[in-house]
């Protein structure tokens, strides 16, 4: 399966297109397109384009909206609520894009070069947090990691109850442990992704670096590193944008809190729109966020299609 | 590492694996157990097993904290949302798969924006809009921009399973006087199976997990499981074991739909490498 995001899909396959004919009345197929592309252009494209119209106005959701140019971005880059959260997006990337790959792959050092049994079970498992809803996640690492949570009762009872901590409620430990959370979700995922890529890596490629002499660090860097890329880059997107989007989990862990240390804009984007009445500027915030995603999004179509269309499957 | 054998490495391989497998599904394992225990047995540690299986804490999930509610409304959402996004994805995996028209390929970038814009970004014209269709509320609000979200997806999906497809067999069909309706659904569709099963696990799974959309669209009795699970109040709200039970209610379909059908899910998931 190639993935849909790379641009190879954007261009008609002519291969098999050459010989056999296109249907003969290319109009039926706006027939086929229409209702699921009126539904989308009305619930999802519309929606977008006024996102970005509101971003432009003064408007609480309910009044007149009033036009008032670039003013919200204005605000916005002057607003410390909104650095403070897209600080934490980015400190999140390293828990959940960073961390994560960095730990897969150094597992799949260890691993290249041995043909591994019973990788399905492994597989199931590690992926098992990616299918949960990141609410039921959430509460249960709420509970894990309450005050008298499992977390705490298990460093009490191996004598280290001293590093005991209301752990989501301190200013100092709360971003690092809804942070760990997020390593702990997607290292799983991350994981999958790299011993599959492994597997399939030439083994003659290894012989030929031992020829030359490669010791396994340069194995690692010549070989399986370079072989990895296509799946280092799909590991990056998803994680990526899970960081950036974060919401469901970090409401449930800590609403933001305390004070504004574990606070994201996903979280600002909700408050100002619906609690705060603040429609045309929490709309500046989307904006903001979605071009981000968007940029990082095609970036790594861009290169995943100048590296040609690889296969990532497992 | 240099130092470790091939062999030395494999056992290490398969020790570290082992302790990473166990920490994804611990906490799992933990919940699972107590959502069998009595609220006193929690200090025996989260491992122990229960004293007593006993289903009291998922009787109080259910009726008392409303999870049979929240129940009906996930499935009420999430019925719809597959048929229907399966059905309209169909058509226009069809449309861009088998045929050549003028503007493919603008309308083809429209929809893969789609794939990369996130809830967020739309929500807000979604909750106007809604309230100016006076659907504000309904389960409708739930269900019009989830379709719409999955058609996206389901479009890109459907069209490179069928541009893979074997031409031949269309055109038979066509020389045998099939219309192209006929095409689709009498000879395409059931064909399909493996693209179509992928798609309606993955599409049960988003929409069954959706929390952003259901908790600003509506309150009360529509909301779905995750929101009912997140905004619970009052007494079940701390009593550990009946959250526990809560969330295995909210988790079991779609983890019993995991294990029938994994490799579907992995494969979706990292194909969806940009719908995140």
């Amino acid at each position: 399966m190639t993935l849909p995001s790379s641009a190879s899909h954007l261009s008609t396959p002519k291969s098999k297109r050459g010989s056999g004919r296109p249907f003969a009345r290319p109009y039926q197929a706006y027939l086929f397109l229409a209702p699921g592309l009126l539904l989308y252009l009305v619930f999802v494209f519309y929606p977008i384009i006024n996102t970005a119209r509101y971003s432009l106005f003064d408007w609480t959701g309910f009044s007149e909206p009033v036009y008032i140019g670039l003013e919200n971005y204005t605000e916005l880059f002057a607003d410390n609520d909104f650095w403070k959260s897209i600080g934490n997006n980015f400190f999140f990337v390293t828990f959940y894009t960073i961390l994560p790959i960095l730990l897969a792959l150094f597992l799949t050092a260890l691993l290249t070069r041995s043909k591994l049994r019973g990788m399905s079970i492994y597989r199931t498992g590690l992926f098992i947090p990616q299918v949960m809803s990141s609410v039921v996640v959430g509460i249960i690492w709420r509970w894990l990691l309450g005050p008298t949570g499992p977390i705490n009762e298990f460093l009490r009872l191996i004598g280290l109850g001293g590093l005991v901590q209301p752990w989501l409620g301190s200013f100092t430990y709360a971003p690092i442990a809804v942070g760990l959370v997020g390593t702990w979700y997607e290292y799983g995922l991350c994981m999958v992704l790299f011993i599959a890529g492994a597997q399939s890596i030439d083994q003659e490629l290894y012989d030929a670096a031992r020829i030359f002499g490669a010791n396994a660090w340069q194995e690692f860097r010549y070989v399986t590193l370079p072989s990895l890329r296509p799946q280092i880059l799909v590991a990056f997107v998803l994680t990526f944008i899970a960081a950036m989007r974060v919401f469901d989990m970090v409401f449930v862990l800590t609403g933001g809190g305390p004070g504004k240390q574990t606070y994201v804009t996903s979280l600002l984007i909700y408050e100002e729109a619906f609690q705060r009445n603040r429609a045309g500027y929490a709309s500046a915030i989307a904006v903001v966020v979605t071009i981000i995603i968007i940029v990082v999004s095609l970036t790594v179509n861009y290169v995943q299609s100048r590296d040609g269309s690889q296969e990532v499957d497992i | 590492m240099s130092a470790l054998s091939t062999r030395n490495r494999t056992w290490l391989t398969y020790a570290l694996l082992t302790i990473f497998l166990i920490a994804a599904v611990a906490p799992f394992v933990g919940t699972f157990l107590t959502a069998f225990k009595d609220t006193r047995e929690l200090s025996n540690g989260i491992f122990a097993l229960p004293e007593q299986w006993q289903f009291d804490n998922f009787e109080d999930a259910w009726t008392g904290a409303r999870f049979s509610t929240y129940f009906k409304s996930s499935v009420i959402v999430v019925v719809p949302v597959v048929v229907l996004s399966v059905i309209l994805s169909t058509m226009s995996g069809f449309a861009f798969g088998m045929f050549r028209f003028p503007g493919q390929n603008v309308l083809l970038l429209l929809i893969l924006l789609g794939l990369m814009v996130p809830f967020e970004a739309v929500i807000i014209p979604l909750w106007q809009l809604m309230g100016l269709l006076g659907l504000r509320n309904s389960y409708w609000a739930l269900i019009l921009p989830q379709v719409a979200l999955s058609f996206a997806f389901g479009t890109f999906w459907m069209r490179s399973f069928f541009s893979s497809f074997p031409r031949e067999l269309v055109d038979a069909a066509v020389v045998d006087g099939c219309n192209t309706w006929d095409v689709l659904w009498r000879i395409l569709f059931p064909l399909s199976r493996p693209a179509l099963l992928s798609l309606v696990v993955l599409l049960f799974m988003w929409t069954w997990n959706e929390f952003f959309l259901v908790l600003v669209m509506v309150t009360g009795d529509l909301r779905t499981l995750p929101v009912g699970l997140a905004l619970l109040r009052g007494r079940y709200a701390s009593d550990i074991p009946v959250m526990a039970a809560a969330s295995l209610i909210v988790s079991l379909p779609v983890l019993i739909l995991y294990f029938i059908f994994q490799r579907s899910f992995i494969r979706g998931m990292i194909a969806g490498a940009v719908k995140g």
